[in-house]
């Protein structure tokens, strides 16, 4: 196993730039999650020293958000969004879609690491739906066809 | 006048592609070294035609709309260089103005679209800042309210509340530490109102929650956006930046006495973070969950003090008001509410986008004259309006004009601006189902029926979509619903049942269809339905290699048939087939 250390002092540098105030809490989970992709416990212990704080705390409030992860994820984020304009132009075809390509259910990884499915509920661009969010970037009024070639783009980036 | 270029530059142009277009076009108007300025805008509404470029030359606006890269250069040369403008790819001109603006009345989004957002300075030459300056030199705190509260303005965020009357309550509380919010939390699924303001305008917002500080006496402030929204934070952090250099944000704004702050918080996705006393939770660093009220916000809110929290469409109004006078403000709308509304219009819609009408407009008018009717010309079925917390009205209810008392009479709310168009292929059951789902998974635990309750409602949905439930199952529902909507702490508790509670006022039938005869009308409820292969059927083999589990034979040129037992209804052939042979029954 690898050792923890380097998390550690990572984390360590980043909760520095934070006041030790129970309102830096969220901040400091995001900031962390930014850098590693996601919270490992030790990133949790040291917020819980930091902040003089139960790690029970900073474990309620960090699985109580949606957008922390205790998981690592993979290369690709796809987010597939569930909002109600997408729910009625076809949200869950294009999840299953999906799953398919990928061989994965939502919420898992690729066993490659290459992507993770996530759900998510309104990117914002509802007259374009079904929108899916692959990074950063959204892609909009899909069909089968597109959905594919987003995929082989992202897949075809990694080689 | 000088010619110049404007692309839509939001998360929905982005989506369609504004990013290629505008490089291409950069590319192209580099390479023929012309002396044009092209700006990248916010939002100007018309989500379903991006990417937009629009160009201002001397006679007058053009815009294009779908522009694809492979556009570009025809549309440079043309227009830009020989000045003649390319019909096919024009949506709207001097000589044909296009009709999606004719009901719509623009306040709030007065300047998305229009000018840059990234660029204080085209928000000042549009008059921006002045409202502030004048609250400033020449109205007193307790003017400025009652500015306000003359103007009839309500709060955008949902519950319509008066806005000066909220202001007055922070302002009389007593203490010298003050806050204000701005929410931004924008959580209704299927809306996205306040992104497009703050995308396309955040100074409009900044400079509401300045006005908003010195009217009630507040120092400091929080804007709390969700984190699903990146290029609204952007520009919000830079909009904060440019009015700090200019003083109007800061110590002693303007020259005055008068010293306020902006932060900035980002969500971190949970649904019932909208609700007020849960954002301020979650800015304290807890997790998200509502708290009874009395004390209000006003009297005991933000870190224990007076806050006044208001939210994104609320804020942008302000500066508006101050400039043109609660008058001008209160004579659009309704007697008994100012002003316009923004909905973001999207679904089963020709046209989908962000729309300003004046509040009392009857939902036809949104939806045929600015929408353009519904898609594919199917029937309409029903427009959902409040997001989770709202209701699907039916046909019938059409000339119902949007204001907070008649939506809320016909099961309805105004909510924040969302406003989904279904067709007859829209199962109202699983809308009532797939908002259900929703709320039971945002419920943030605290209250038993709004936690358990919603799950077991949803249970029973799930028996109908199945084609299992009974009439039994009906009574269920209502009891279940009365008894969340009664002892649950927080709107979303409270409303959860109203989605379910309207499909069963005015669908009832459908649901009956479900369980007494088994079937989906809508074809869409998977248990309830099957699909066959016509005699229409070209043998082109699309639909063979598309299904998933190969449930579907034929020989290339031949009828092809779906062997019903491998069949796991996803619909994959129906979606591909090039000359709609498969049915759905
Ligand atoms: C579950 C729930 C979610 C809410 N979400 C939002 C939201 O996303 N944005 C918003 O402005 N108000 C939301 N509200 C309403 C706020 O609690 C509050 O009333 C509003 O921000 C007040 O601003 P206004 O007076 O300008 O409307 C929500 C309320 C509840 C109960
Ligand atoms: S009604 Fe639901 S979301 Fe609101 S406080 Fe109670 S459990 Fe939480
Ligand atoms: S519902 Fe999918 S982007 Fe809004």
């Amino acid at each position: 196993m690898k050792s923890s250390q380097p998390k550690k002092e990572k984390t360590r540098e980043i909760l520095n730039s934070f006041t030790s105030e129970e309102s830096s809490l969220i901040p400091m989970l995001q900031a962390c999650q930014k850098h590693f992709g996601y919270l490992p416990r030790v990133v949790m212990e040291e917020i819980s020293s930091y902040l003089d704080m139960p790690l029970s705390n900073v474990y309620g409030v960090t699985t109580f958000y949606a957008q922390f992860r205790l998981e690592p994820l993979g290369d690709h984020l796809v987010k597939v969004c569930h909002g109600t304009a997408c729910h009625v132009r076809g949200a869950d075809k294009i999840n299953e879609l999906l799953e398919n390509e990928l061989g994965i259910k939502s919420g898992e990884t690729t066993p490659d690491g290459t992507f993770t499915l996530e759900r998510v509920a309104c990117l914002g661009c509802c007259s374009l739906a079904p929108v899916i969010m692959v990074d950063e970037t959204a892609h909009g009024n899909l069909d089968r066809d597109k959905v594919k070639a987003v995929v082989e783009k992202y897949r075809g980036d990694d080689k | 006048m000088n010619t110049k270029v404007l692309i839509g530059y939001a998360s929905c142009g982005i989506a369609a592609g504004a990013g290629e277009v505008d490089r291409a076009l950069r590319s192209r108007i580099a390479k023929r070294s012309l002396d044009i300025e092209i700006t990248k805008v916010g939002c100007v509404g018309m989500c379903h035609n991006e990417p937009i470029i629009e160009i201002h030359d001397p006679n007058g606006v053009y815009v294009y709309g779908d522009v694809e890269v492979s556009d570009v250069d025809e549309i440079v040369e043309s227009h830009l260089v020989e000045g003649v403008p390319v019909e096919e790819k024009l949506i709207s001109s001097p000589e044909e103005s296009y009709d999606y603006f004719d009901v719509q009345e623009k306040i709030v989004l007065r300047n998305s679209g229009v000018i840059d957002p990234e660029d204080i300075g085209d928000y000042i030459d549009s008059g921006g800042y002045e409202a502030l300056k004048k609250v400033l030199t020449e109205m007193s705190p307790q003017e400025v309210i009652d500015e306000i509260k003359n103007s009839n303005l309500r709060g955008r965020g949902g519950a319509g509340f008066p806005t000066g009357l909220k202001w007055q309550f922070a302002a009389n509380a007593p203490g010298d530490e003050k806050y204000i919010i701005c929410n931004a939390d924008e959580g209704d699924p299927g809306a996205f109102m306040d992104r497009s303001i703050l995308e396309g305008d955040p100074h409009a917002v900044l400079e509401g929650m300045i006005i908003g500080a010195y009217a009630i006496g507040a120092s400091d402030s929080y804007i709390y956006c969700r984190a699903e929204y990146p290029l609204a934070l952007k520009r919000l952090d830079i909009g904060i930046e440019q009015a700090k250099e200019k003083g109007f944000l800061g110590e002693n704004i303007l020259g005055t006495d008068f010293s306020f702050d902006i932060h900035i918080k980002e969500g971190a996705g949970a649904f019932v973070c909208g609700e007020e006393t849960a954002l301020m939770h979650s800015i304290e660093g807890e997790r998200g969950m509502p708290r009874p009220r009395p004390p209000f916000p006003a009297q005991k809110g933000l870190f224990g003090k007076p806050t006044n929290i208001n939210n994104v469409e609320t804020w942008a109004n302000i500066p508006w008001i101050i400039r043109n006078g609660a008058e001008e403000y209160a004579s659009i709308g309704t007697e008994r509410s100012g002003g316009t509304k923004v909905f973001a219009l999207a679904g089963k819609i020709k046209r989908g986008g962000l729309v300003e009408v004046p509040i009392g407009t009857p939902l036809r008018e949104i939806i045929y004259n600015v929408g353009g009717g519904i898609d594919e010309d199917l029937e309409f079925k029903a427009v959902q309006l409040g997001g989770p917390s709202g209701g699907c009205l039916p046909a019938e209810y059409l000339d119902t004009p949007v204001d907070y008392e008649t939506l809320t009479e016909a099961g309805a709310i105004m909510g924040s601006g969302g406003m989904i168009v279904m067709d007859e292929c829209d199962c109202m059951v699983n809308v009532a189902r797939y908002f259900l789902d929703f709320t039971q998974k945002e419920s943030c635990g605290k209250c038993t029926f709004c936690r358990v309750g919603t799950k077991r409602m949803l249970e029973i949905l799930d028996k109908f979509t199945h084609g299992s439930g009974t009439l039994e199952d009906i009574e269920s529902i209502k009891n279940l619903a009365s008894n969340i909507k009664a002892y649950s702490l927080c709107g979303l508790g409270q409303t959860a049942p109203n989605p379910v509670l309207t499909t069963l006022r005015y669908f009832e039938h459908e649901y009956y269809d479900h369980l007494q005869e088994q079937t989906c009308s809508a074809g869409v409820c998977r248990e309830l339905i099957t699909f066959t292969i016509t005699d229409a059927c070209v043998g082109c083999t699309r639909c063979a290699s598309e299904c998933p589990t190969e449930a579907i034979t034929g020989e290339r040129g031949e009828q092809h048939v779906i062997d019903q037992e491998y069949c796991i209804k996803c619909g994959a052939c129906h979606d591909v087939c090039p000359v709609n042979a498969v049915e759905v029954d």
